[in-house]
């Protein structure tokens, strides 16, 4: 076990810090599931960090200058390249508090960009920002397409979702490959900790990030992040549709601490996809032959996941 | 005191950058700067520079390390070249908006394709518009000498800018020199710690590289050019500072017997030693023939290069750099430019030189003259030539 975890009792619903190091204010779209979860992923590191941003909605919406969003320091410096310069900012800590020049105080090192920058453009930084081993958490903010740019197919996109770039068609259904596993690329890399969550369950979703910092080494939470302009779902449902992205086993939270997958949120009553993909224009042109394959496609995913969990 | 010692290049730079005590030093293996990344990190492994060596995986990545550990106020130290400098080539133009003091070593190779590793200047001229200052060393020496300049000046708070040194690769990089190496103590008095006024810190926190609306990207590279405008004089200061402690003085622009010079040659980098030695051979032989090394390239010192010429009418200048479809040389077109409608401004040749690796000799440079000096009578088609193109 990791003995960081120890000391920290975790969050409770009833007494969450009062601190919003991200402010309201910011530009974000009505119902922005993705500015949500990165309000609690502040929330839950507090002012002792430092944010390296990428390119992206977040990176828009909170700094059009000269305004800021950020009460704590922030650096964007372009889109693919968060993790290598988080590796810059924690090498130049380390030599610095060495030398005495800054305090020995330990700060938090946080970068974070969207499922383009992370899974796809990004891939190859964050392998090696974590290869190295840096002290340092990356979080996925997972809103499976390009949003900044307009809906664009990422790796990151859920089989047959309609996007900009992966229309449906005469001859297409949307999106023709299975999401990809993000999660276990970064698990693949023997770091101590990855882990899911979901704005919809704020409090796991805190005590991850809060222990994805904790630990010593880099660290991955990957989190789930409606987008109603992209996903074409009304604005106040993206907690609903959070929530049913894990009743039906279609985004499913665990942790891999030190290699070991425990699931945060088993599902032993879980609800047709069919619930999930409703009320979301990306899957509105779905047949019924697609959406079974969704949902024997989901099973599968879930029943592997089940296995690497009790594997341990 | 400084000791003379028969020494690598690339080790002598390496050597450098220990006595300007670089904090980090994230970097990425590429021919032919391998040298000076490899003695560094041995030098860390051996503790003999305090620093954080970064073994990324991607030159892209290494330029973003810097990036993050400039601004969290370490000093940062890289070095590259030839496509690894293109695949940061995204990267680079953010820190020098962002007024991030990086230092940065190009030893300066070709462009692929054919794939060579071998020297010319068409890596560091397609980053000529990255706002970086930049320097072209002649020797090792200056190799070592620029080195901690660059140091001294980029990080100066009336500067705040990255900047570049160049250097030939191989011809440079690879050679065995005598170089006086300076002692920390003298070391130290040129170049004090690393002081930004802005840093990631939470005890102040700030936003760095924001979005830029169209209200205020103009003002933003305005702002960058108006820094790179006024560098020169802290340029020029810190060499003076330089001459103080170690006794080289450096110029923006160096001469060598441009006395009643008609034609000058006019190079960048360790070309020009060979320039020196075909300049000394036409003068024995009568012809009144100078040399004009431009050592300051960004920001260019325009007014420096202009009293350097004097009365000289024709300019023969080396670029090593060929862009295909371009009226002439990135050198030649800067010079032609900066004389142009000029009363009694020189006739401006350019003779792409050295490709690659090709050697330019001491013929070569007197087969350039005799162009030059057709050419001003005849006006030939094209702004350039190539030079020493085998025919078969």
């Amino acid at each position: 076990m990791i003995p960081e975890f120890e000391k920290f009792k975790g969050f409770k619903a009833k007494n969450l810090p009062k601190d919003e190091p991200l402010s309201s204010g910011h530009r974000a779209c009505q119902g922005c599931g993705e500015v949500l979860a990165l309000r609690m992923v502040m929330k839950a590191l507090g002012k002792d960090v430092i944010v390296c941003n990428a390119t992206g909605c977040m990176e828009i919406i909170t700094s059009p200058y000269p305004h800021t969003a950020w009460k704590v320091p922030w650096i964007h410096i372009a889109f693919e390249n968060a993790a290598s310069v988080a590796s810059g900012v924690e090498s130049a800590r380390r030599v610095l508090a060495r030398k005495g020049k800054i305090p020995k105080k330990h700060v938090d090192i946080l970068a974070v960009g969207g499922d383009g920058a992370t899974g796809d453009i990004g891939l190859q930084f964050i392998s090696g920002a974590m290869e190295r081993g840096h002290d340092f958490l990356y979080v996925c903010l997972d809103n499976e397409a390009y949003m900044n740019t307009g809906v664009q197919r990422s790796g990151c996109t859920p089989y047959g979702a309609m996007t900009t770039t992966s229309p449906p068609g005469k001859k297409s259904f949307g999106q023709v490959t299975w999401k990809k596993n993000v999660p276990a690329i970064m698990v693949a890399h023997n770091i101590p900790y990855v882990a899911t969550a979901s704005p919809a369950y704020f409090v796991d979703l805190m005590n991850k990030v809060k222990k994805a910092a904790l630990v010593k080494g880099p660290a991955y939470v990957h989190i789930y992040s409606p987008c109603p302009t992209g996903w074409g779902s009304a604005g106040e449902r993206s907690i609903e549709i959070s929530r049913l992205a894990v009743e039906t086993k279609v985004f499913p939270l665990y942790e891999v601490i030190e290699g070991r997958y425990i699931i945060s949120r088993k599902i032993t009553k879980p609800k047709p996809v069919t619930e999930y993909l409703k009320g979301q224009r990306r899957f509105r042109h779905l047949d019924e032959e697609h959406i079974e394959y969704i949902q024997r496609r989901v099973d599968a995913e879930y029943e592997k996941l089940l296995r690497l969990a009790e594997m341990d | 005191m400084s000791k003379r010692v028969g020494i690598e290049v690339s080790i002598a730079i390496a050597e450098a950058v220990g006595l300007a005590r670089a904090e980090v030093i994230p970097a990425y293996p590429i021919t032919p700067q391998t040298h000076i990344v490899e003695h560094l990190s041995e030098m860390v492994a051996n503790g003999e520079v305090d620093a954080e060596f970064v073994p990324v995986e991607s030159e892209h990545a290494a330029m973003s390390c810097c990036c993050g550990s400039i601004a969290a106020g370490a000093r940062t130290f890289t070095s590259s070249s030839s496509q690894g400098l293109s695949l940061m080539s995204e990267i680079l133009y953010i820190p020098s908006t962002m007024r991030l003091p990086i230092v940065m070593v190009v030893a300066n190779r070709a462009m692929s394709a054919p794939i060579s590793i071998w020297n010319d200047h068409q890596d560091i001229m397609v980053q000529r518009d990255i706002g970086w200052i930049q320097t072209f060393a002649e020797n090792g020496q200056e190799a070592v000498d620029l080195t901690l300049h660059a140091f001294r000046v980029a990080e100066d708070r009336n500067v705040s800018l990255p900047m570049i040194v160049n250097i030939d690769g191989f011809t440079l990089s690879h050679v065995i020199e005598p170089i006086e190496l300076p002692d920390q103590e003298e070391v130290d008095k040129f170049l004090p710690p690393f002081k930004p006024r802005y840093k990631l810190d939470p005890r102040r926190p700030i936003s760095m590289g924001p979005v830029g609306i169209p209200e205020v990207y103009t003002e933003a590279k305005v702002a960058h050019d108006k820094a790179m405008k006024k560098a020169k004089r802290y340029i020029l200061k810190a060499w003076d500072e330089f001459e103080e402690i170690f006794g080289r003085k450096y110029n923006p622009v160096e001469s060598y017997r441009t006395e009643d010079a008609e034609v000058l040659l006019v190079t960048m980098g360790s070309i020009s030693e060979t320039a020196m030695t075909a300049v000394d051979a036409m003068r024995d032989a009568g012809q009144k023939v100078g040399l004009l090394r431009i050592r300051l390239w960004r920001p260019f010192p325009g007014q420096e290069f202009r009293k350097a010429v004097g009365k000289a009418k024709v300019l023969a200048v080396i670029d090593r750099c060929l862009p295909p479809g371009a009226l002439c040389g990135p050198v030649g077109a800067e010079l032609r430019s900066l004389f142009y409608k000029i009363p009694g401004a020189p006739k401006i040749f350019s003779f792409v030189a050295g490709l690659g690796g090709r050697d330019v000799t001491v013929e070569r440079f007197e087969e350039i003259v005799d162009k030059a000096r057709a050419f001003a009578k005849k006006r030939p088609r094209e702004l350039y030539e190539v030079i020493g193109v085998r025919e078969k």
